[in-house]
């Protein structure tokens, strides 16, 4: 496993992407929204790392603005050794072949007007691939190969299930045969009998197809079934990343403590849960230090003062916290 | 059975549209106790907030209609009684804590100002009297600084403290029985843990009844007492929530649980059950459940299963068991 994951896909180094905020009549710069502020971790080949986080916490952003879908403020992102953030439209086109994305509401990303096979077709004619009659043959291997019947290429949009359209959103993704999909929240609109339909495909085309998925959720049993890694986002920076077992079973950072305790389960009944004061704070003016320092049950003094710094603790355990010392 | 405060039996709620009839709630049987908190599972479409709405006649008429059953609470029928005793009923007696926190707040109203017209409507109180109340009920939520919240906007506040708000005003005049539809399912999972004290809270504190409608069954397990799991407008199974988790009897409920992905312990592949759920329009003759079923028999296709009890708090509607 570890060998299978050493090469290295994508390189993400201190990413930021910042919104400016104005005001008055001149439109005066007063402050930024720190969306993803300083993120760096790598996703290896054929590698499901998860991504979870509050609402707010910027990782739809970061999902984003990897493929550029939103410019980076500052950082790196290097895919395959080239950095993403250099590249002039030519090159950014020849990338999001290899990089797609899966989103979160299927009835937004599917154009109403357009039938189904057309909506999985477009990426071909856009990237100008093949010709109509190879591109007609794609459609309906891809429309198998998610488990959608053929003769549902002339339907649209609005006669298919949630569960059916987050299918067809999954088809039009592995047109281009990606290396990488960052699939933002792929399940979280769908009913439970559906999601873990979808789940299973998604996992039987990650075998099938050897593709690395950046797999963002807030819900973390989805994550735990499906990524090998897990990087817990709070208020725009990564405050753990570990192998998957390892965060479950050793979590370091209070609130992924706090994440962990406050899932629901059979089996564990709210024993010794750790109830998480108040809300997220604004993005466009977090708390000093620590950003989660208000709201942590383990907090020091230096907490409110010092930023911590990103260390590896063990052998790929990377914390945030003043809590920890290399 | 004694302690029964409200019993629904019978209950079929239609929706008539120009696609057809929509059989929301078809048949609906369970009774809520005092003190409990009772559990309404199922996927979306599967009529359990119709089912919440029914017992309050809050839906649209036309195109919906209660067709059938009744709704007894003290000896008053709520799906026959008139408009005027209803109204005596709806947030007194019986109140309604909806889904989507955003968009069931007035939005250019204060929070104060929405919480005292609901205090004074039914409360003999005066205003000075109905802010203190309101200020109270925020400050039993876990809101910080509540008097200052009063003030606020619905969008000066956060998801997770819009559902405390709207928990606060189901509760500003004291119900016996409170309904809540899906208050936990907006909201991020630290906000979920706190809204699930909350309900933990009330239980103790006031002894209030509820029907919690969820279709998480993470949640039922954490919240519930009992449960009535729901699939296509009909309850199928109905029992105490930790005999529905350990010793399921319904092949839907157990499916449920199966393809939850469950964080204590690792699996390659989730069960799922396969298919969508029905089109409420046309749904499948029999057992609604059968075309997704894997125990399918014969039978299943051609008759409605009878509702069967298997032991004194256990019911469960399904051919296997016959």
């Amino acid at each position: 496993m570890k060998q299978m994951l050493n090469q290295k896909l994508l390189k993400i180094r201190n990413l930021k992407k910042y919104y400016p905020v104005t005001a008055g009549l001149f439109s005066r710069h007063v402050g930024d929204i720190k969306a993803v502020a300083g993120v760096t971790f790598n996703i290896s080949e054929k590698e499901i790392v998860g991504l979870v986080g509050e609402s707010g916490c910027g990782k739809s952003t970061l999902g984003k603005t990897i493929l550029r879908l939103e410019e980076p403020t500052g950082g790196e992102i290097l895919y395959k050794g080239t950095d993403v953030t250099k590249l002039d439209q030519k090159g950014l086109r020849k990338l999001r072949s290899e990089i797609q994305i899966i989103f979160q509401d299927p009835d937004a990303s599917l154009d109403p007007r357009m039938n189904v096979g057309d909506s999985i077709c477009e990426p071909m004619v856009i990237q100008n691939i093949g010709d109509e009659k190879k591109r007609m043959i794609r459609v309906v291997e891809l429309m198998e190969q998610v488990g959608l019947e053929t003769r549902q290429a002339n339907l649209y949009p609005h006669e298919f299930s949630g569960g059916q359209k987050q299918r067809i959103g999954i088809a039009r993704a592995l047109a281009m045969n990606p290396k990488l999909i960052i699939a933002d929240e792929p399940v979280s609109a769908l009913d439970v009998s559906i999601q873990a339909q979808i789940l299973n495909l998604m996992m039987d085309i990650q075998e099938r197809w050897g593709l690395a998925y950046l797999f963002i959720a807030h819900d973390l049993s989805v994550v735990k079934h499906m990524a090998h890694r897990i990087a817990v986002m709070y208020l725009g920076k990564i405050v753990e990343l570990a192998d998957k077992n390892e965060i479950f079973d050793n979590p370091l950072h209070p609130y992924t403590e706090a994440l962990l305790s406050a899932v629901p389960s059979f089996k564990s009944k709210a024993k010794g849960r750790i109830l998480l004061r108040g809300d997220v704070p604004s993005p466009l003016n977090p708390p000093p230090g620590c950003h989660f320092h208000p709201r942590c049950h383990r907090v020091l003094s230096i907490c409110n003062k010092v930023k911590p710094k990103f260390i590896e603790l063990a052998d790929g355990h990377f914390v945030s916290c003043h809590l920890y010392k290399r | 059975m004694e302690n029964v405060i409200l019993k629904v039996s019978d209950l079929k709620t239609y929706f008539f549209t120009r696609g057809g009839i929509v059989k929301a709630v078809d048949g609906v049987d369970f009774e809520l106790r005092h003190g409990e908190c009772l559990c309404l599972v199922g996927e979306s479409g599967c009529g359990k907030t119709v089912t919440a709405l029914s017992i309050l006649r809050l839906f649209d008429s036309p195109p919906g209609e209660i067709v059938g059953g009744q709704i007894s609470r003290d000896g008053l029928d709520l799906a026959k009684c008139s408009l005027r005793q209803l109204r005596q009923i709806r947030g007194n007696d019986i109140a309604i804590v909806f889904q989507e926190a955003q968009s069931a707040l007035n939005p250019v109203l204060t929070i104060g100002d929405q919480i005292i017209e609901q205090i004074r409507i039914h409360m003999p109180v005066d205003y000075t009297r109905a802010r203190d109340r309101a200020a109270t009920l925020l400050k039993e939520m876990g809101i910080p600084s509540a008097e200052r919240v009063l003030s606020y906007y619905p969008h000066q506040l956060s998801g997770g403290m819009k559902q405390r708000v709207l928990i606060a005003m189901g509760l500003s005049c004291d119900p016996q029985i409170l309904i809540a539809d899906e208050p936990t399912t907006a909201v991020d999972v630290t906000i979920k843990a706190q809204i699930l004290d909350i309900f933990h809270e009330l239980k103790v504190s006031r002894q209030l009844s509820t029907i919690f409608i969820t279709h998480d069954l993470a949640v039922v397990a954490e919240i519930g007492d009992r449960a009535v799991i729901m699939y296509g407008g009909k309850d199928v199974e109905t029992a105490q929530v930790s005999e529905i988790i350990s010793n399921p009897k319904h092949p839907y409920t157990s499916g449920l649980i199966e393809c939850l992905p469950d964080v204590s312990k690792s699996t390659d592949r989730l069960t799922s059950i396969p298919g969508t759920t029905p089109n409420p329009i046309e749904m499948p003759k029999g057992c609604a459940f059968h075309p997704r079923c894997p125990k399918a028999m014969k039978i299943c296709k051609q008759q409605e299963p009878p509702e069967i009890i298997t032991s004194k708090e256990h019911k469960v509607s399904c051919h296997l068991y016959t």
